[in-house]
């Protein structure tokens, strides 16, 4: 009764955090696996993984929610077969060794086709229930799909430049450097590029990440459903000023965010072609925020109407060896 | 077969270099039921192989080319660039040379080297012909500003043909010196296997080009 | 004259450099000191340098694995410590130099550690286990061994003379581009790789030639030992795979020397196909690791529990299978690359269904103990780590290829956990278990067993106290390659992480104990027999050290587990043991062909990479002149003659009739 009411909780608890997605499909074995699951995150929380920092076990958004469950899911399968196997290793190299006077040898023993069909079809059957948990997950958390939501949502273009992230807000004419800000229960639809080298968008809080590349444009959509300030990365190694290139992500209420965009919008700060150029070089910056100046940065950048970003800046005095910057 | 464990030696068919694997008529197939194949099976084998990893290498270059097909980057495009009249020359001269290199062959079996000689230095002459209209073809479009470094469907035109080119203009040294060996040491059995694998090489390099002809040319002076 | 080289290449201004350089400077300038002072140069040339035989060629093999390791673990410890200290501070390795580390440290691995430790055991066993004496090709087995290691040095070269990539064990476009990258690390990376790539593509040709075409009389298919079948799906790989990389790597070098387009951001080329094409090599790259591996263990726990190994034929279907499935899965390093539902779905689907074999394989070497008598000796103990291990990181691999899952970890230290728990559980300890097992069919005596208890002991503690808190940090959402940090969760794990580092210097420091103590004490750790762990298949049929010809008088196969049965024969029937007529023996001459040309090329890789054009050109007509000279020799063969074949084989015959007649009560 005690367990039955707490586990009521949780399921609660989770319908809230994963809001209206990759619910159904999961749903006959969500009683098994909240037992299990709850068993990892216990395990989980005790190595203190459920701090405030960027960890993704504790999504504030329902696309995080459902990459989360399904990790716990596919984990809890695996484990099934995993822990039994691995006690069965430990059992029959102990009980088996030389010195056990009790143990049957059998020097010949090498086949049985009961063992064998066994042996094929316990992976088999694992590989099956996984295989549908990835094939409907791959699908329904599709970074491409729209969120279904009744608000409307928000548009952020996102450019990862050496080593800075940009993030165009392309109905609010404003751009902001390094401060990803979004208001709480919206759906974000991102579109991507990068301005140079390949990149990682990665808020771990918020779930999925996505590559970007110069010439390319992907798409992503995510929702943040708490308030709050999260840490934000380039999950990609891209160069020297790489570990600098994290951004804060703060989501704030309508309100918050309408008076934010109101202050972008007034600051002094143009971002044109110009101001752009300046930002594409190498270069590690602190946050800030910038009136937009050309509607279409983002497309200029994706088409390559403005070049790829410069790369190191020839003759610059490096401890390493760059022998054609003498040229 | 009785079962002989260490007490005596049935004839030792691992001759290394002597062609004694083939012990009882020839049975050496390499399944293991005779024991290690006579080494001419070897050679031409380890060859084989060899000519299959060289074969994926140029499908990677044709996964590449086929990606980069499209991509002209408002350059010239393939339909715009080919002269299938020159290639049907290249061909031509490769087939033909296909031709001769499989006399040489025959030559090598009935050790008739003046026909040897004939036969493969027809064969480097064709292959040099093929490579000097390559060649020209190259330096046309270099020279009408399509070059490899214009768009990436150039380059990759360029590296796979190139590619291709490369293995010939090698496949010549190659052959001027199995010439050269002849001449100095006749035909000797490792002198024959050479030749045997030198054989395939060029006949393999003849399937590719078919390839790139159809491939690169063919389609893309219709596309 | 000297191309882009000058004095400026030589980072006088940074310590750690050039105190590493002199260290290994001063290591091998006594190291040659000491065998000119021993005058041990005519023997190390006479018997190793231009030796083809395929068991010197394993050895060299495995002693070049072991000391890569070494630098490569160097490279380790100063990512772990750096990490350890960088929260909220800049640590003591600048960015330029750690991501040099790092990208060093994964090619050093995978490259110059795993790949020969893997290709030296198999020199050295495949032959020796199919009845044969030698490969199809000996003086290509000793061009290939050279030309690795020639990469080797490459890599090590760009320590002291100007600097190695800084983009990672593998180059992604478009920051490996001349743009993005402009100095020469990526082209010391791309021309060491290119050349121990030819080395590794001729072992494929080679060992996929001697496997299915030279066999002792009566060796079938199905009655290879499992090492030879595994030694074959992963030569097949080579021979499919490598090809790509060389192509692959090729165009980068095209790109960054003639300004060609594949995967630069301008005029069309293509990022994403670069990715497609390193991973259709990587991922099959992986199962040439861990398919050796699983080899070696399948060896290890059926010789020490004392029983053939279980559902032999099963094993053969499930190694075939991974052999082809590796080629179907690559996409699964990419899923967060927006390829779109279906894509994703299918590689990761895949992808799982690899982990059915391998799955069968792991229940196939448990039911194998079941029943045994198992003996705990050091390799079993590895194979056993490795089991658990194993188990452990393919669980967390087949999480990975749950596409939502990997939009969480990809990139992350989950993912650098899971395939150092994979090619550490895995394929390093396949290579320890195989070292230790062999190492007596090598030299003639086996191996401290406490020093090597102990060992193993602190690699498989080090190995999860340094790689399980990456699994938590992945959690914790840390990516990797940070070189510095301002998350305070992050801190702890990574101060236990380098922790477990220290364990396993303490395990590699006494794996060297003990080896210098064996040698020492060599002689009470003699084995006369040539059998010294009761073993099953052919390599345990001849004398330890094998002579030169393996076998005086080729085995003649009769079953699966040659050497086995004809032990139980001879046990069951008490046969007398009755002398073979010898024979004169026929074996390839020394060469010294695979030495120079691996010297010219590694003339021509750094002259490559400097822009030293004069010397590519020198360094390449002298590989050529090389093949020449090889190809005009008359006599490629020396004959032994049949006393001394006898006298050999006497004295091994001698020695373990001894031995059997005091074991086993007539």
């Amino acid at each position: 009764m005690n367990d039955l009411s707490v586990l009521g909780l949780c399921c609660s608890t989770r319908n809230e955090m994963c809001g209206c997605r990759g619910q159904a499909s999961f749903k006959p074995k969500r009683l098994w696996r909240f037992k299990a699951g709850r068993l990892v995150l216990a395990a989980v929380s005790a190595t203190g993984l459920s701090g405030c920092g960027p960890t993704i076990l504790k999504p504030i958004g329902p696309i995080g929610g459902a990459d989360e469950s399904i990790l716990i899911d596919s984990l809890c399968i695996m484990l099934a077969i995993v822990l039994p196997t691995i006690v069965a290793i430990f059992a029959f190299a102990w009980w088996y060794r030389a010195s056990n006077a009790r143990a049957h040898y059998r020097p010949d023993w090498a086949y049985s086709g009961q063992i064998e069909m066994v042996v094929w079809g316990i992976p088999l059957l694992v590989i099956l229930l996984l295989g549908g948990v990835a094939w409907i997950g791959s699908h329904d958390l599709d970074p491409a799909k729209p969120l279904p939501s009744p608000t409307k949502p928000l548009d952020v273009q996102v450019v990862s430049l050496d080593w800075k992230w940009l993030f165009i807000y392309p109905a609010q004419r404003i751009a902001s450097v390094n401060a990803l800000v979004l208001p709480v229960g919206t759906p974000v639809h991102f579109a991507l590029t990068s301005a140079s080298v390949m990149s990682v968008f990665f808020v771990p809080r918020l779930g999925s990440m996505i590559y970007t590349m110069n010439g390319m444009r992907t798409r992503l959509n995510l929702e943040a459903d708490r308030a709050g300030t999260f840490y934000g990365e380039s999950a990609h190694f891209n160069g020297d000023g790489f570990a600098d290139m994290h951004f804060k992500v703060r989501v704030l209420s309508a309100v918050d965010f309408s008076n934010w965009v109101r202050t972008a919008s007034e600051t002094r700060a143009v971002l044109d072609d110009r101001s752009y150029e300046d930002l594409a070089k190498q270069s590690i910056v602190s946050p800030a925020t910038f009136q937009l100046a050309d509607d279409d940065l983002f497309r200029s950048i994706v088409t390559q109407k403005l070049p790829p970003g410069p790369g190191p800046t020839m003759g610059r005095p490096t401890a390493s060896v760059s022998p054609r910057s003498g040229s | 077969m009785t079962y002989i464990p260490f007490t005596s030696a049935p004839d030792d068919p691992y001759r290394m270099g002597q062609q004694r694997g083939v012990h009882g008529g020839g049975h050496a197939r390499g399944y293991g039921d005779a024991g290690p194949a006579p080494k001419r099976v070897v050679v031409a084998y380890g060859f084989w192989i060899f000519l299959l990893s060289d074969i994926v290498m140029f499908s990677a270059f044709f996964a590449t080319y086929a990606v980069l097909h499209g991509r002209t980057a408002h350059g010239p495009t393939a339909h715009e660039l080919f002269d299938t009249r020159n290639t049907a020359v290249e061909t031509a001269c490769l087939l033909a040379s296909t031709f001769t290199c499989s006399l040489a062959s025959i030559a090598t079996a009935v050790r008739n080297k003046p026909w040897f000689y004939a036969a493969m230095a027809v064969t480097c002459l064709l292959g040099l012909a093929f490579l000097s209209l390559e060649a020209r073809e190259f330096a046309g479009l270099v020279g009408r500003g399509a070059g490899p470094t214009r768009s990436a469907f150039l380059t990759a035109f360029f590296t796979l043909v190139g590619c291709h080119g490369l293995h010939v203009s090698l496949g010549i040294l190659w052959l001027l010196t199995m010439m050269a060996q002849v001449f100095a040491k006749g035909f000797r059995a490792h002198i024959e296997r050479r030749i045997l694998c030198f054989a395939l090489f060029w006949h393999t390099l003849d399937i590719i080009w078919v390839a790139i002809f159809s491939i690169v040319y063919l389609m893309g002076a219709s596309g | 004259m000297f191309g882009k080289l000058s004095w400026a290449a030589i980072p006088f201004d940074q310590p750690i450099p050039m105190i590493a350089s002199a260290v290994v400077a001063l290591v091998i300038i006594g190291t040659l000191l000491w065998i000119t002072v021993k005058g041990w140069f005519p023997y190390l040339w006479r018997e190793w340098i231009t030796s083809v035989d395929h068991k010197r060629i394993g050895v060299m093999y495995t002693v070049l694995a072991l000391v890569m390791l070494l630098r490569g673990f160097t490279d380790a410890i100063m990512m772990r410590s750096q990490q350890a200290l960088a929260f909220r501070a800049p640590g003591y390795l600048p960015p330029e130099h750690y991501d040099q580390v790092f990208s060093a440290h994964g090619t050093i691995m995978i490259f110059f550690v795993a790949m020969p430790f893997m290709i030296g055991l198999m020199n050295f066993v495949v032959p020796l286990q199919l009845g044969v004496r030698d490969v199809a090709f000996p003086t290509l087995n000793s061009v290939s061994f050279w030309l690795t290691a020639t990469g080797a040095l490459l890599v090590n070269i760009s320590l002291l003379v100007g600097e190695f990539a800084r983009t990672g064990w593998l180059p992604y476009p478009p920051l490996s581009e001349l743009r993005y990258s402009p100095g020469v690390g990526v082209d010391y990376y791309l021309w060491a790789i290119e050349i121990a790539g030819v080395g590794t593509l001729m072992t494929g040709i080679n060992f996929v030639t001697t496997i299915l075409k030279i066999r002792a009389p009566g060796m079938t298919y199905l009655r290879m030992p499992m090492f030879c079948w595994t030694a074959l799906a992963a030569n097949l790989l080579i021979v499919a795979a490598f090809p790509v990389l060389t192509a692959t790597l090729a165009m980068l070098l095209l790109d960054r020397y003639l300004g060609f387009h594949f995967f630069t951001n301008e005029a069309g080329g293509n990022v994403m196909m670069f990715m497609n094409l390193i991973w259709a090599w990587g991922h099959p790259e992986v199962y040439i690791l861990i398919l050796p591996a699983f080899g070696v263990f399948s060896e290890v726990i059926s010789t020490f529990s004392g029983k053939p190994l279980f559902g032999y034929r099963s094993m053969v279907a499930a190694t075939m299978a991974i052999c082809i499935l590796s080629f179907t899965v690559w996409l699964h390093h990419f899923f967060t690359m927006g390829a779109g539902a279906d894509v994703n779905a299918v590689f990761g689907i895949a992808s799982m269904i690899i982990a059915v074999p391998t799955g069968v394989k792991i229940f196939n070497w448990l039911f194998t103990m079941y029943g045994g008598r198992i003996r705990y000796e050091p390799p079993l103990l590895w194979a056993i780590g490795f089991m658990v291990t194993f188990v452990i990181g393919g669980m967390t691999g087949v999480l990975l290829t749950v596409p939502p899952a990997d939009f969480l970890l990809h990139n992350s230290l989950f993912l650098v956990a899971h395939f150092h728990n994979v090619i550490i559980g895995g394929v390093l300890f396949g290579g320890f278990a195989g070292y230790t097992y062999w190492f007596p069919k090598a030299f003639g005596f086996k191996l401290h067993k406490r020093l090597g208890q102990a060992a193993f002991w602190f690699w498989l503690i080090g190995f999860y106290v340094a790689f399980m808190p990456l699994y938590v940090l992945g959690f914790l959402g840390m990516t990797r390659r940070m070189q510095h940090y301002d998350v305070p969760e992050w801190h702890p794990w990574l101060l236990i992480a380098a922790g477990g580092a220290i364990l396993i210097a303490i395990g590699i420091a006494l794996m060297i104990a003990q080896l210098v103590v064996s040698i020492r004490q060599r002689e009470e750790l003699r084995d006369a027999t040539g059998d010294p762990w009761d073993g099953r298949s052919l390599e345990w049929a001849t004398a330890s050290p094998p002579p030169a010809f393996n076998f005086a008088v080729m085995p003649h196969v009769e079953g699966q587990e040659a050497y086995w049965q004809i032990k139980q024969r001879f046990r069951d029937e008490s046969l007398p043991i009755e002398e073979p007529e010898y024979e004169p023996i026929e074996m390839p001459r020394n060469s010294p062909t695979g030495f120079i040309c691996a010297f010219f090329a590694t003339l021509m890789g750094f002259a490559l990479i400097w822009h030293i054009w004069w010397l590519v050109i020198a360094g390449a007509l002298g590989a050529y002149a090389t093949f020449v000279v090889f190809a005009w020799r008359d006599a490629d063969e020396r004959r032994i003659p049949a006393e001394v074949v006898a006298q050999i084989d006497r004295a091994n015959r001698a020695a373990r009739a001894r031995l059997q007649n005091a074991s086993v009560p007539a």
